[in-house]
């Protein structure tokens, strides 16, 4: 940890998340990657958009960027394409991603933009008071849905893969080990990267589902996380009422700013090549 | 006698900790406890330096060097004061 400290406002800390809060973690985890990988910390940006999720970058010492709801990916494909040397991580939640933010989200992933993105999925939008989100598994009760909610949820690790990211992964806040491993090579992929990581809320989450705290939790993802590698061994009966963590999807593909400069040199030869034609033509003219 | 067992402390930055339970319920050993809402290292001893507090915890509050290591890495948690002031109970 001592290594770490060096990216952390440690005068902003302790943090404001509700005691047991998945996000620490799932930030903690984010840090130790950067700081395996020996990333220069002024080369790297962290965006992020609103919510409880979204309070991330401001305990980072990186160059940060707090933005409007749901639009962290739109601020940071912009910050990518005018300083593709910048290593852009965007930090949000499922509201802020899937919900609010859900256009920009699959146009990311489109695009194949070399961004990764952290979703710190807590299936409730904490930071309001627990209204459910696209996100919310049915059946699950929130502020808003008192009788249970009635509608399906994404499935974050498809809707990135049919979308077109190129890297994507699922974990949780206590398997956190899988969890910087994934981050690691998101970090690393050339492309959209996508790591869901999901967190608990015992604030409400916890609290309107009784699920108890903190640590029951936690033994609840554990005792629902399947790694893929297991299941593909496993019986589809086996896997009922079960998810998958691990490496869901890695397949590199072309990354967006690479072609667009690639794209622009070739426009700017052609063009060039033109001028030295008209030029030409002047002199045949004389 | 083939190896000298290792030996870790537990660096607590008290006034992190939020008391959520969490490192003191999943120590393999047994280690830890909470007292006064905080994490205390009550078995020190009996750490087997698996850094699974460390890595769960939501708050950075706790880390696990392992002893005689010399390590010395400038803004290190053991030369900065994250006690709370005894007063601050009363």
């Amino acid at each position: 940890m001592s290594d770490t400290m060096k990216y952390f406002r440690e005068n902003r800390l302790p943090h404001i998340w509700c005691p047991g809060c998945g996000h620490g973690t799932v930030t903690g985890a984010l840090v130790r990657a950067i700081a395996k990988l020996k990333l220069d910390k002024n080369k790297v940006v962290v965006v992020s958009g609103i919510g409880c999720s979204s309070r991330a970058p401001g305990y980072l010492d990186f160059d940060t960027l707090h933005t409007t709801h749901g639009r962290a990916l739109a601020f940071a494909t912009g910050i990518k394409l005018s300083r593709p040397d910048l290593k852009v991580i965007v930090m949000t939640g499922d509201g802020d991603a899937t919900a609010i933010g859900g256009n920009h989200f699959i146009h990311a992933a489109r695009r194949n933009i070399d961004i990764t993105t952290i979703v710190m999925n807590n299936n409730i939008y904490g930071m309001t008071s627990g209204q459910y989100s696209p996100m919310t598994p049915k059946g699950m009760l929130g502020t808003t849905a008192p009788y249970g909610n009635v509608e399906r949820s994404f499935d974050l690790g498809k809707l990135a893969i049919a979308a077109g990211a190129t890297y994507v992964g699922r974990a949780t806040s206590y398997h956190v080990t899988v969890l910087q491993d994934l981050i690691e090579k998101a970090l690393l992929n050339k492309g959209f990267s996508v790591v869901e990581a999901l967190t608990q809320c015992p604030t409400y989450m916890g609290r309107k589902n009784k699920l108890g705290g903190p640590v029951e939790m936690l033994e609840w993802f554990k005792a629902r996380a399947v790694n893929i590698k297991a299941a593909a061994v496993m019986t589809p009966d086996k896997l009922e009422g079960k998810f998958l963590i691990g490496e869901l999807y890695n397949q590199p593909e072309p990354e967006y700013t690479a072609e667009y400069s690639a794209m622009a040199d070739q426009v700017r030869r052609r063009f060039d090549a033109f001028q030295g034609g008209v030029r030409g033509c002047e002199q045949n003219s004389d | 006698m083939s190896e000298q067992k290792k030996a870790f402390e537990h660096v607590i930055r008290e006034r992190w900790c939020k008391g959520c339970n969490i490192c003191v319920a999943f120590c393999p050993k047994q280690v830890l406890v909470l007292r006064n809402g905080k994490v205390h290292a009550a078995h020190p001893d009996q750490c087997i330096g698996c850094r699974m507090c460390e890595l769960r915890c939501p708050d950075f509050a706790i880390e696990i060097r392992e002893k005689g290591s010399a390590e010395s890495l400038g803004r290190d948690a053991s030369e900065v004061d994250y006690a709370i002031k005894p007063e601050a109970h009363q």
